[in-house]
């Protein structure tokens, strides 16, 4: 019971603020005064033009309302329609990207993830040596970096100056299914996995460290445990469930850090089609791109505390 | 506590002097800075810092063209003219990248600024006020945290156009929840104390107990938190620029250039080695420092444990 109603109001937080996410992304760009209508129309536009396309926009309506049925539209999946190119509905515009992105970032967790925590434990469990040493400075050099430097280092070492590897420009093709040309993802994946995989692997070694060192460890060892199973089952399972939380903020992180990565590599993602919108202005996509965004970023943070909820047997059994 | 492998091995002399309660207050601003230098990783990150700064600074006395001036065709490699080549106009590179610094950084430390100062306040009112408003402020901060900071500079950017203060403003407002969550942990560890509940008692306003008592207490991980939040404002404006939206042609400025340049990096790839050269130092060095820092606030509260 206790856990239900944790989770419910994990849910309910997570929900509230998806609202408030919302509310902010309409404000800033619809309701702001003259916003949508002038900025279609340039600064040139007549006062009069501006006021009939607001009208056609329903701009004209209350704030609230104008609220209420962008948000209403946008639950039923109904995304609007985008400002340029022939009014196609942004779902259109968006549909591929959306995909495209889904994949890339797919790939780079399946990549990143068991490649960190392995390496995080390794180098934790072998404190001090060579690897260890090797894994703690790349890492705070790596994680300091933006990701468009790591993507254009990747460019210039892997495509162009050093080797001639991967093509230094990602453009699959839309109608050939996507693990058919995986060279062409090679380098964008590889640069999300530089980008994300330090933050996990200190995480994770750090939590393996400090688990190591517990007294319930001291424990397992007094009573003549195998150290095989001191770490794998008394050790390592504990360290996982705070690295939970770290690996979905990171993933959680992709939703912006894709941005660039994509423009570095004219991938056609969710991050271009982002970044031609708001040179186009097209505000309906900017909306819908930021919301998708937002929302993973949250849905992401939510499953990761509910995770950590369910796993967590302090919280499981009600005590705190 | 004294496990074998204890690899920072903090300032050994301070040990021996046990502090008095009063006299360490006075002590904390400098204890942590000059524990932290002991360390290789510290010293390595306040050089990449004052490298940078000092090209920043003095790089435009320095540089052999003017960062507008036309010297040779475009993506001319590496010459007698122009040292690091020539960019996608034509213009001196190693003369924009001396000139090129000046931008970021100071749009970075105003980001930074602005990110600590409210970051700080939110969690100083947050801790001290209490449940209610407490749980308030949290919550709200966490609709800013629902953003990544990159796409809620390029949300507000698509309204209202590329303006760099507008930039540094979002940049900075992106930080404040995590500033916030920082100080806050720290100053909730504080406000239960004795002295906090001595200034109550004895009638102290809440505005100068939080300013007083509880601020001197919470600097020091402030500041370090400060190295990280100024290492994400390069990368995030820096990105902006490199994206097209954040400074505009023909300034020099490092995140424009890597744009600017990239459709020539097979043929002149020191266009954008360089500035992404620059851009690495700042970042790695503010973390270098930032990270050495907290270490040796780690090792000053294992020795405390410890005495």
């Amino acid at each position: 019971m206790h856990l239900a109603r944790l989770i419910l109001q994990r849910l309910a937080l997570g929900i509230g603020t998806l609202f408030l996410v919302s509310v902010l992304i309409f404000l800033a760009t619809q309701a702001l005064p003259g916003n949508a209508a002038r900025a279609i129309l340039g600064n040139t536009a007549t006062p009069e033009k501006v006021a009939v396309l607001s009208r056609q926009l329903g701009l004209d309506k209350p704030v609230a309302r104008q609220y209420a049925i962008w948000v209403s539209h946008f639950v039923s999946g109904n995304l609007g329609r985008s400002f340029v190119g022939m009014d196609q509905p942004v779902s259109q515009v968006i549909g591929q990207p959306l995909y495209n992105s889904t994949v890339l970032v797919v790939l780079a967790a399946l990549v990143s993830v068991p490649l960190s925590i392995g390496l995080g434990t390794y180098a934790a469990l072998r404190r001090d040596g060579r690897l260890d040493r090797a894994v703690t400075t790349s890492t705070v050099a790596l994680a300091a970096l933006p990701e468009f430097v790591i993507g254009i280092l990747v460019i210039i070492i892997l495509s162009t100056e050093v080797l001639h590897l991967f093509p230094p420009i990602a453009r699959p093709n839309p109608s050939v299914p996507v693990y058919r040309q995986l060279d062409e993802l090679v380098l964008p994946v590889l640069t999300l996995t530089l980008a994300v995989f330090p933050y996990i692997t200190r995480m994770m070694r750090a939590y393996t460290i400090e688990i190591l060192e517990s007294e319930y460890i001291s424990m397992a060892r007094l009573k003549g445990l195998p150290e095989r199973i001191v770490i794998w089952r008394h050790a390592v399972p504990n360290a996982i469930v705070p690295a939970v939380q770290g690996t979905a903020m990171q993933l959680a992180w992709l939703a912006g850090g894709i941005v660039a990565v994509e423009y570095v590599f004219a991938y056609p993602g969710i991050g271009s089609a982002l970044i031609s919108a708001i040179t186009e202005r097209d505000i309906p996509t900017i909306q819908a791109i930021t919301l998708i965004l937002a929302s993973v970023y949250v849905l992401l943070n939510l499953a990761a505390d509910i995770i950590t909820i369910l796993v967590t047997p302090r919280l499981r059994t009600g005590l705190r | 506590m004294t496990s074998p492998s204890q690899t920072e091995q903090v300032d050994p002399e301070q040990a021996e002097t046990p502090d008095l309660p009063v006299a360490r207050r006075q002590r904390e601003w400098l204890q942590t800075p000059k524990a932290a230098w002991k360390l290789r990783r510290t010293k390595i990150g306040v050089a990449f810092l004052v490298f940078v700064f000092v090209i920043a600074i003095f790089g435009p006395m320095l540089a052999p063209h003017s960062p507008t001036e036309f010297v040779g065709a475009s993506f001319q490699l590496p010459s007698r003219v122009a040292t690091l080549g020539t960019d996608y106009l034509g213009r001196d590179v190693l003369s924009r990248v001396l000139y090129g610094g000046r931008t970021t950084l100071v749009l970075a430390l105003v980001a930074t600024f602005i990110g600590e100062f409210f970051g700080l306040l939110l969690g100083l009112i947050a801790a001290y006020s209490r449940r209610g408003v407490d749980e308030t402020v949290m919550r709200l901060l966490d609709v800013v945290l629902a953003f990544p900071a990159i796409i809620f500079a390029l949300l507000i950017v698509s309204v209202a156009g590329p303006n760099p203060w507008l930039i540094v403003v979002a940049v900075g407002f992106t930080h404040i929840p995590a500033v916030a969550r920082v100080s806050r942990g720290v100053a909730l560890r504080i406000v239960n104390l004795d002295f906090v509940k001595a200034a109550e008692a004895l009638g102290m306003p809440k505005l100068s107990i939080m300013w007083s008592e509880i601020l001197p207490n919470i600097t020091t991980p402030v500041l370090v938190d400060s190295g990280i939040r100024f290492a994400y404002s390069i990368s995030i404006i820096a990105a902006l620029s490199f994206l097209g939206f954040g400074l505009q042609p023909p300034l020099a400025d490092w995140g424009l250039m890597i744009n600017e340049n990239r459709i020539g990096i097979s043929a002149q790839p020191y266009a954008l080695l360089a500035p992404i050269l620059m851009i690495a130092i700042a970042t790695i060095g503010a973390n270098l420092v930032s990270d050495g820092m907290s270490r040796a606030i780690i090792g000053l509260d294992r020795k405390m444990a410890n005495q």
